[in-house]
């Protein structure tokens, strides 16, 4: 992704029913995300139950859970808990997670996407080829192993999570860098004696912003995912508290009976990530020009 | 081409070691202590200094890795801290089942991804690519356990088409890899899409189109093999991601492979399997991007390699 002057000149075209289903998606996933964030905000007065109370009329006779009905909205779980109000505060987890591990990814890739693009040298080369070698780990089994050794409690999910998403961010940050700092307008602010800081502080990080926003609302998509998977082996955020993961994982044993235990708290999860991506990808499209019309 | 070649090895090699470098310092840094669950929990303190002495666990850092390294070098991966095996060895006997879900991960990926990538970029802006697009949003916003209980609860519990997990006849490989594939097919459609999109805008197209040849032959004989041919580049670079998410489809599957030796080695502490795994997954990425930028100027000669 070559970033030329002459592609910034001419946007292609693009029809004008794409752009409006681009919109329509993007609003489809804000309204998403405002319902999640609300859920997750007002859950202690719109959950129908305490989400850790196991309730006695919670299980039936057999002691199985209860699929949903009137009383329990969308049944209850293996303890007899309503899964309505696990879900509610499994929101709360999922975007505590969502916005604190990002949120920290984005710091640490964005400061070292900048630290290497600007000073280049011999501390961005070093930053780069430690980035480099963070491409070659396979994450997902670094991210496994370290959450299941320590004992896992939300936060250091959460900072395990930011430990392996910072890479793809430094990256995209480092590009822009590099090729900002060599364009004509920062050489005329150095010309004119401008410090180091105001450079970078100034003018650099306000270019940046674009693309900060766009990965960093992409990455919350990332996040929620990886939580999610964390959650579901067991090494994520740990029962009593409720994270969408780990009711599934919770309620694995009774996949074949009550299926909805597994089918509705994943389809949170997909509809989150889902609203996360759409948002971000027409971000990308409003908030730069080069991207317009090339998917 | 030679040099390249070369630099690119080395910067490879490098690349490995560091990774071998970071996972056995944070192996060793964090706070499970490996010895404990080999000794179990009556062990005196007398048993539990014995085994760290064996395992030499009782040495500094330094040491301990530079074993660890010389070992690696020839060829020897340390032994299993609970099965007393070789773990070069077991890796070896687990990774014909990985290599076969990848192949088929890879198939099930390339005809999903890039027939949905054509359809949409030959009907592109209609209702058709608007649908493909959102389905291919929807495959990259999944978990994989998600997609995998999802097919098992439809296609075994169900419809009972296929078993419910393990390992030995096709009926096993489909359910597992149309998990892997319906989630990358999502990456893979929407490079097909682009890249076609492209191809169909060139000079060459609307030449063979003004000569008369209908447009199912210049879609298909002149287009589709410039379109492919970037798409099918970056199967090295997917490579890598396949590697990252084995874990969890061969946990929930049931699939022997090397995925599913490493979590049950990391809910046993068992370190040495856990080095040798993100070991070989790492070498598989490495490998996988450098066949990525090999393959590059054969399919355009305008790249050259520096």
């Amino acid at each position: 992704m070559t970033d030329t002057g002459a592609d910034r000149a001419i946007p292609r075209p693009r029809g004008a029913a794409a752009r409006l289903i681009g919109r329509k998606l993007a609003l489809v996933g804000l309204v998403l995300i405002g319902l999640v964030v609300a859920g997750a905000l007002f859950a202690p007065w719109i959950a129908p139950f305490d989400p850790n109370d196991q309730m006695f009329d919670g299980l039936t006779l057999e002691g199985a859970p209860m699929p949903p009905d009137g009383k329990f909205l969308l049944g209850t779980d293996l303890l007899g808990r309503d899964l309505l109000s696990r879900l509610l505060y499994g929101a709360q987890t999922s975007l505590i997670i969502g916005v604190v591990a990002n949120g920290l990814a984005l710091l640490i890739g964005t400061l070292v996407g900048i630290t290497a693009g600007f000073f280049r040298g011999w501390i961005g080369a070093v930053l780069m080829r430690f980035t480099d070698l963070m491409m070659a780990f396979p994450a997902l089994l670094l991210a496994i192993s370290l959450a299941a050794i320590f004992q896992p409690s939300l936060w250091i999910v959460a900072m395990v999570i930011a430990l392996v998403n910072w890479v793809q961010t430094a990256r995209v940050i480092y590009t822009e860098t590099t090729s900002l700092a060599t364009r004509d307008f920062i050489a005329a602010e150095r010309t004119l004696g401008a410090s180091t800081s105001r450079i970078l502080f100034r003018h650099i990080l306000p270019h940046l912003i674009p693309t900060i926003i766009v990965w960093g609302t992409l990455g919350i998509s990332t996040t929620v995912l990886l939580e999610a998977t964390l959650s579901f082996l067991g090494v994520g955020v740990q029962p009593p508290t409720p994270s969408w993961g780990n009711i599934i994982f919770e309620n694995q044993t009774y996949f074949q009976t009550a299926p909805w235990l597994v089918f509705i708290p994943g389809a949170a999860i997909i509809l989150l990530a889902l609203a996360f991506n759409l948002v971000g990808d027409a971000l990308r499209d409003v908030l730069d020009p080069t991207q317009r019309g090339r998917d | 081409m030679a040099a390249y070649l070369i630099r690119r090895l080395i910067q490879s090699a490098l690349i490995l070691l560091g990774v071998s470098f970071i996972t056995f310092f944070l192996l060793y840094v964090l706070p499970a202590d490996p010895v404990r669950q080999i000794a179990g929990r009556s062990a005196t303190a007398q048993t539990v200094e014995n085994i760290r002495e064996q395992l030499g666990l009782d040495k500094p850092f330094v040491v301990q890795y530079g074993r660890y390294l010389t070992g690696l070098l020839q060829g020897d991966m340390g032994r299993s801290y609970l099965q007393k095996t070789e773990v070069a060895e077991l890796i070896l006997s687990r990774l014909p089942a990985t290599l076969l879900l990848m192949l088929g991960a890879i198939v099930c990926e390339l005809v999903l991804g890039l027939s949905m990538g054509i359809a949409a970029a030959l009907w592109r802006g209609r209702a058709v690519d608007q649908a493909l697009m959102m389905t291919s949003f929807i495959t990259v916003s999944a978990p994989q356990f998600v997609v995998s209980l999802l097919l098992l609860y439809v296609f075994a519990v169900r419809l009972g088409w296929f078993p419910i997990g393990g390992y030995g006849t096709f009926a096993h490989l489909v359910l597992p890899a149309l998990t892997l594939g319906i989630l990358g097919s999502g990456w893979y459609s929407r490079m097909m899409r682009s890249s076609m999109i492209d191809v169909l805008r060139a000079d060459y197209i609307r030449t063979a189109r003004a000569k008369g040849l209908g447009r199912a032959r210049v879609v298909l004989r002149h287009a589709l093999p410039n379109a492919i041919l970037p798409v099918i580049a970056m199967i090295g670079i997917d490579i890598g991601i396949f590697m990252g998410g084995i874990v969890v489809v061969e946990s929930v599957f049931g699939w022997p492979g090397i995925g599913q030796l490493a979590w049950q080695a990391i809910q046993r502490v068992d370190i040495p399997i856990i080095m040798g795994v993100t070991l070989v997954s790492a070498f598989a990425i490495v490998i996988g991007n450098l066949l990525a930028d090999l393959i590059a100027p054969f399919i355009d000669p305008r790249i050259t390699l520096r």
